[in-house]
């Protein structure tokens, strides 16, 4: 252990403003949520109105978590929780590996290694500085709830809860780490992770009033939800991530002293001698680079569209039991009114996720470049174009494939439940593809900054984060509308619950155009590296 | 003889900085030829404007009769390229590799690819990521020397290889050489460059300082010489041309321009002359001359 010191500084050092922006984001989300609530439900009867809307929507539920209390700490508890819960999980894993196995994948870590650094000192220093920012997030979103008015005991509930959540997600990177030598695939692994610890808390949440919970307390974010802030704590839930977090960094440990620098628990594998007939072009080589991103969203993306399908039909069952809940809803569309707007609301959530898989295809052609891999390609009778195009290609098509696979999902799970598969797939896949307009535009800020800005390329992702700021937050923090007019997602038809309007779309369409064609222009024109 | 590669009055910047400042260059086709200088002279930064990577700021390129910007697609069938620093797939084998930059370029003589792979002992079934830097610089060489092409550029290529594997790289050079391949080698290993090139061009911050055959550049430069005479040596250092005179007794050492060498063995003959040895100056000398910078020249010219 001994330069676990200077490795955390150094660490600091090189995060500082990654670091920044996570503690930010995650501090000032919940925040403003609970000061956009106090003067939005100002009184009990406003909130029990909110309340009760939300626990006879199971959507709201499985998207964004269970309601256990309608005071303002539990209104934000519920609103903002999960999410906050499944990001600050996101910040842990990708720290923790970005640390840990991707130093040793670059080499870096051998430079350290041979100076006065004991062999368990970067895994410790990762997992110290991963946990200490959650630790910093709760502590200042505890005193800031309590600054705000809202009790002690639910203040710390929240922030324990999220310092809990950060504590088992570094143990769950800092395993993954251990397993491959490849630190994408370390982060596929700790992703996919966090991806079933969502996915049960769904399942759970959404069948409570079916017994189904117990799938919740599988979830280490589930258990965020079991600890109840402000709706009853029960102080021993803290306990579960304190016991698997210890599992999993002794875990971790324990097979950190037993592998060698450099290697994973799995040896790797030999690989042909000779290129196969696929790998013959920049296509080729483009395909065999992006396929298992392609893969891997689009399995996560498809499953999450199953399970926001299947947790549709749950509507109805509500208002079987209610007939004056039924009766309002028939004022808001009826049934299918209700579900629509769901539908047009998941698919929102899953567009900005296929925008995320955008963003990434098309900025590997910068790795590619800062790596000095594009430089070998280019020196052929490849043309800057077509290796271009290699890549791009996927920020294009790969969302066209995910929303259709997410939309087609989704839309028959919920069929095949209320016995409607002809009627409902085409709806959602309807809803989700008229999404492409808006996540193209991501694409083609990617591509455009990549042609035009390659140093500033990280910019794309500022541009993600602000459309799920305006598109998740803005209407509940009432930010003007210009402001959300910024974003594409607000532009494009919120099918099925409004018709499809071709006017902003194809406006869209020709902004994405414009922008993706800057950027090829721009990338031919440019110096390489 | 036509050139490969001709370059007059190249200029490039990044930013501020000039990293080429009005270099001149003449590759003939059919020759090894030498691009010497230190790191961040601007043999890199040479290079990419020749693959077309970069634009230049002023100057005229010409590479295989073609404009390397603008043609760089139809050019870069005829070459093949071997990075200073090379970078493979982490998830790809070198035998992948070797064969997808072959393709790449529009083929790749299998037969050529199987021996070269025999002869740098080169395992093509490993991962990028699990490759050596010597290793991954193998796989670039055989990717590089198996293809069929007329003009070969490359950028320190020997830079992570142990010796025999250097002494294998130097007697595919000699047969490339045999079947008149144009080879631009941009290197700051001395030796290599003069085991190899027929000529050389050395560069020092953007420009070039001394272009020409090994011979020609030789006569630019001192000849050393040992000697041990009968009588005192100490009249050496008033000769013309004399540099770097040491004295210990009978013996004496120095350094003599070129042009004054037949005059000074001539003055030296008459101290009764025992032993004599003289030897050209190595290509480290005439490297040390050029990068030398001017305060050491001076502290040197004091010595005498």
């Amino acid at each position: 252990m001994v330069g676990t010191g200077s490795l955390v500084r150094l660490i600091l050092q090189r995060d500082r403003l990654r670091l920044a922006v996570w503690v930010i984001l995650l501090v000032a989300v919940p925040l403003g949520t609970t000061s956009a609530f106090i003067e939005l439900y100002p009184d009990a009867a406003s909130r029990e109105q909110l309340a009760a809307t939300v626990s006879s929507s199971p959507s709201l539920v499985a998207v964004l978590g269970p309601l256990y209390d309608s005071s303002i700490g539990g209104l934000v508890t519920w609103r903002v929780g999960v999410i906050a819960a499944f990001l600050i999980g996101l910040m842990a894993v990708l720290t923790v590996i970005r640390h840990t196995r991707e130093e040793e994948e670059t080499g870096r870590r051998e430079l350290l290694g041979a100076t006065v650094i004991g062999r368990h000192a970067p895994l410790a220093a990762a997992l110290i500085v991963a946990i200490g920012a959650g630790v910093l997030i709760g502590l200042i979103l505890t005193g800031g709830f309590i600054g705000m008015g809202l009790p002690s005991a639910g203040s710390l509930a929240f922030g324990l809860g999220l310092a809990g959540v950060t504590a088992t997600f570094a143990g769950l990177g800092a395993v993954s780490a251990q397993l491959t030598e490849a630190s994408s695939s370390a982060k596929s692994i700790g992703v996919a992770g966090l991806g079933i610890a969502y996915l049960l808390r769904i399942a759970g949440d959404v069948g409570e009033s079916s017994g189904a919970l117990w799938v919740s307390w599988l979830s280490p974010i589930g258990w965020f939800s079991q600890l109840r802030p402000f709706a009853g704590e029960q102080w021993w839930v803290p306990a579960l991530w304190g016991g698997l977090t210890l599992m999993l960094v002794g875990g971790a440990f324990a097979v950190s002293s037993r592998r060698d620098v450099g290697a994973g628990a799995f040896p790797p594998r030999p690989g042909p001698a000779e290129a196969g007939p696929g790998l013959r072009s920049a296509s080729g080589l483009g395909w065999r680079l992006q396929r298992g991103a392609l893969l891997g969203w689009g399995l996560g993306l498809g499953v999450l569209g199953m399970v926001y399908g299947g947790a549709a039909d749950s509507i109805g069952d509500m208002l079987e039991g209610s007939p004056q809940l039924a009766q309002i809803f028939e004022q808001m569309g009826g049934e299918q009114g209700l579900t629509d707007t769901y539908f047009s609301f998941v698919v929102g959530v899953i567009a900005l996720l296929a925008a995320a898989y955008a963003i990434r295809a098309v900025l590997r052609l910068r790795v590619e470049e800062e790596n000095l891999r594009a430089e070998p390609v280019l020196a052929t009778a490849t043309p800057r174009s077509r290796w271009a195009w290699s890549h791009l290609v996927y920020g294009l098509a790969g969302p066209v494939l995910i929303l259709a696979l997410a939309g087609v999902l989704g839309g028959l799970t919920y069929g095949l439940i209320s016995d409607d598969v002809t009627g409902q797939v085409p709806r959602v896949l309807a809803a989700a593809m008229v999404q492409l307009p808006a996540v193209w535009i991501l694409t083609g800020i990617a591509m455009a900054l990549y042609g035009l800005a390659p140093r500033h390329v990280g910019l794309s992702w500022g541009a993600l984060i602000a459309c799920l700021v305006l598109g998740q937050l803005g209407q509940i923090l009432q930010f003007p509308q210009w402001t959300l007019n910024l974003s594409p997602f607000t532009h494009v038809p919120n099918f099925p619950a409004q018709e499809i309007e071709m006017v902003p779309m194809v406006l869209l369409l020709l902004v994405a155009i414009a922008l993706t064609g800057a950027g090829l222009i721009g990338f031919r024109r440019r110096d390489i590296g | 003889m036509s050139n490969a590669i001709s370059i007059s009055g190249l200029v490039k910047n990044f930013g501020h900085v000039r990293a080429l400042d009005g270099l001149d260059l003449a590759v003939a086709t059919g020759e090894i030829h030498g691009f010497l200088g230190p790191n961040g002279a601007g043999k890199t930064t040479t290079i990419r404007v020749l693959l077309g990577l970069i634009r230049h700021d002023a100057g005229s390129v010409a590479l295989l009769d073609g404009d390397p910007w603008t043609q760089a697609t139809e050019l870069h069938r005829r070459l093949a390229y071997v990075p200073g620093d090379v970078m493979l797939w982490p998830n790809l084998s070198g035998g992948e590799v070797i064969d997808l930059l072959g393709r790449l370029r529009g083929g790749l003589d299998t037969s050529k690819k199987d021996k070269l792979l025999e002869r740098f002992d080169l395992d093509p079934t490993k991962k990028g990521r699990t490759y050596s830097k010597g290793n991954r610089q193998k796989v670039a060489l055989v990717a590089a020397l198996a293809s069929n092409v007329e003009l070969l550029i490359l950028d320190e290529p020997t830079a992570g290889l142990d010796p025999l594997m250097e002494a294998e790289f130097r007697a595919c050079m000699e047969e490339d050489r045999s079947n008149g391949r144009t080879v631009f080698l941009a290197s700051h290993i001395l030796a290599e460059v003069e085991a190899l090139c027929d000529r050389v061009s050395i560069v020092r911050k953007g420009k070039i300082v001394e272009s020409g055959t090994l011979a020609e550049l030789r006569h630019l430069t001192r000849t050393t010489i040992s000697a041990e005479v009968t009588s005192n040596p100490g009249s050496v250092v008033g000769f013309n041309g004399v540099h770097d005179v040491r004295v210990h007794d009978h013996k004496v050492d120095f350094e003599v321009d070129s042009d004054r060498l037949d005059e000074v063995v001539r003055s030296l003959a008459p101290l009764g002359v025992r032993s004599l040895v003289s030897h050209p100056p190595t290509l480290e000398e005439l490297f040390l001359r050029h990068y030398q910078d001017d305060v050491d020249l001076g502290s040197s010219e004091t010595e005498t």
